[in-house]
């Protein structure tokens, strides 16, 4: 724990993972350094999800340590926030009271989470649909809900899996340029999984490209040039386009 | 149902089958078979009766306190065993015994054990609810979303809150299935209990009234019978049509 930095939120030290006699993460180490966006990329199959699990406390790890701001990980905690691939809304309950579940758990007043909640509600864009069912949204208007829930509980950490690979490709790249704001604005650090290689880039700050079988860290990459244009420009970057192509270089042979 | 294009208000069915019983009665073709009409007339004179009243509030009773045994036992204990695997390869078995045993035979060994009262009718109507609530409500817990669970932990849900928070919620277009058929099941349950343990309630009336072949009387309390648990079993139904909507769409 002495080498824990400040610099790193999380830390991950020397994680194995076995599912019987299947080894998913074999001896892996990775740091997240703070107030930042660290995707894990990867062919499926590669344990980006099993990882993210690990450092959300969800999954216990066969070997290895995970810290969040220097204290070791042993179960989930009000340090970490969780969105989901598929929302995990509730769908007996409204907007209002899912957005809210988060503090609901934690014990605070009715009276204060909802106006919290309210807070979040707005802020992505969901004003009006507060007493809506998650059936009567769409998809992405239902990942909004899941992003005010995390965001609502006001954790330092955001684990983000997959989170808009189940909405369609347009709301996607709003998703994608709204995160970019979100990470600008928000002093919070953000690990996201995800299987795209455009949005990794797009997103991230820091890439770690993780190879299957047994999962490794087999690349980290760090995009410099174009983390401060404004969103529509980044597409059109040649550092963009350059790493997104050596990503799918280093990746295709993974691919049958 | 549709009759020459136009669409006839529900159970109208029921007035067809009604009109060839009352046939079937006024033509005479067996005794044990007399017109709807005079079942009905029968009705109408026995059913402030003390008898009946008495029947009804026996037969109520019994069957309320049944139920409310067979409702809070079993859904928890399906809930459990759908969580906790532990559990479920301990307890699924003897559910599933009683859930296909003719508990009928069973009566006279609950009699020895709990009397010839009350008591032993109370527990052969729970004895017939219970287990498809139990198994309805596994059923429920075992497709819930993982990542439901997953959330609630990651936020920190206590035991408790998980199970009264999401996995109660989860399960219950399948809880409510199953307490459905479970009514259904406890009103044979208390019949039959009434019939064999002490003539009371209706099993009372039904015995009185087919020994001295008053074969009117008996169809009456079986129509008020049949009425009374059609009616609880649409009432559920209603009630499970209001959560249906999020059983569709659970797995998003």
């Amino acid at each position: 724990m002495s080498d824990q930095t400040t610099d790193n939120a999380v830390s991950v030290k020397n994680i194995y993972k076995n599912y019987g006699e299947i080894e998913a993460l074999r001896d892996l180490s990775l740091d997240f350094p703070n107030g930042q966006l660290t995707s894990l990329l990867g062919p499926s199959g590669c344990g980006k999800t099993t990882l993210l699990k690990i450092i959300a406390g969800l999954l216990p790890a066969t070997q290895g340590e995970v810290f969040v701001n220097g204290s070791l990980v042993t179960k989930p905690g009000p340090d970490r926030a969780f969105v989901f691939q598929d929302f995990a809304l509730m769908p007996w309950a409204s907007v209002l009271r899912n957005v809210a579940f988060g503090l609901e758990l934690r014990g605070v007043n009715k009276n204060e989470r909802e106006d919290i909640a309210a807070k979040y509600i707005k802020d992505v864009g969901l004003v009006g649909f507060e007493n809506s069912f998650p059936h009567e949204l769409s998809g992405g208007m239902r990942q909004r809900v899941g992003l005010a829930r995390a965001l609502s509980v006001d954790s330092p950490v955001l684990l983000m899996d997959e989170p808009f690979s189940a909405v369609d490709e347009q709301t996607r790249r709003k998703f994608q340029e709204d995160l970019l704001n979100l990470v600008k604005n928000e002093n919070k650090t953000f690990i996201f999984v995800t299987h795209s290689i455009e949005e990794a880039v797009y997103v991230s700050d820091q890439i770690a490209i993780l190879l299957p079988r047994p999962s490794r860290v087999s690349e980290i990459i760090k995009p410099k040039g174009f983390r401060n244009k404004d969103v529509d420009s980044i597409r059109k970057d040649r550092e963009y386009l350059d790493t997104v192509e050596s990503i799918w270089k280093s990746l295709r042979t993974y691919v049958e | 149902m549709y009759l020459f294009g136009y669409k006839l208000p529900g159970m109208s069915s029921l007035i067809l089958w009604g009109l060839l019983w009352e046939f079937l009665g006024q033509i005479e073709v067996s005794f044990f078979l007399p017109p709807l009409s005079a079942i009905f007339n029968t009705l109408l004179e026995i059913y402030n009766s003390k008898a009946f009243v008495r029947a009804l509030y026996e037969t109520g009773y019994s069957f309320l306190a049944g139920i409310f045994f067979a409702v809070f036992i079993g859904i928890p204990t399906g809930i459990l065993m759908g969580k906790n695997r532990f559990l479920d390869e301990l307890l699924l078995p003897w559910v599933n015994v009683f859930m296909s045993a003719p508990l009928t035979a069973l009566v006279p060994v609950l009699m020895v054990l709990f009397g010839f009262g009350l008591k032993s009718i109370i527990i052969t109507t729970t004895l017939f609810a219970i287990w498809i609530i139990i198994l309805n409500s596994r059923a429920g817990v075992m497709q819930i979303n993982r990542s439901l669970v997953d959330m609630a932990n990651s936020f920190g849900a206590s035991p408790i809150d998980a199970f009264i928070k999401i996995y109660f919620w989860a399960a219950l277009p399948e809880i409510l299935g199953g307490v459905r058929i479970g009514f259904i099941r406890a009103v044979k349950g208390v019949i039959i209990a009434q019939l064999l343990i002490s003539i009371v309630g209706f099993g009372a009336l039904f015995e009185l009234y087919s020994s001295r072949f008053l074969m009117t009387h008996f169809w009456a309390v079986i129509l008020v019978l049949f009425a009374l648990a059609f009616t609880l079993s649409e009432l559920l139904g209603m009630l499970a049509r209001r959560v249906d909507y999020y059983a569709s769409k659970r797995s998003q």
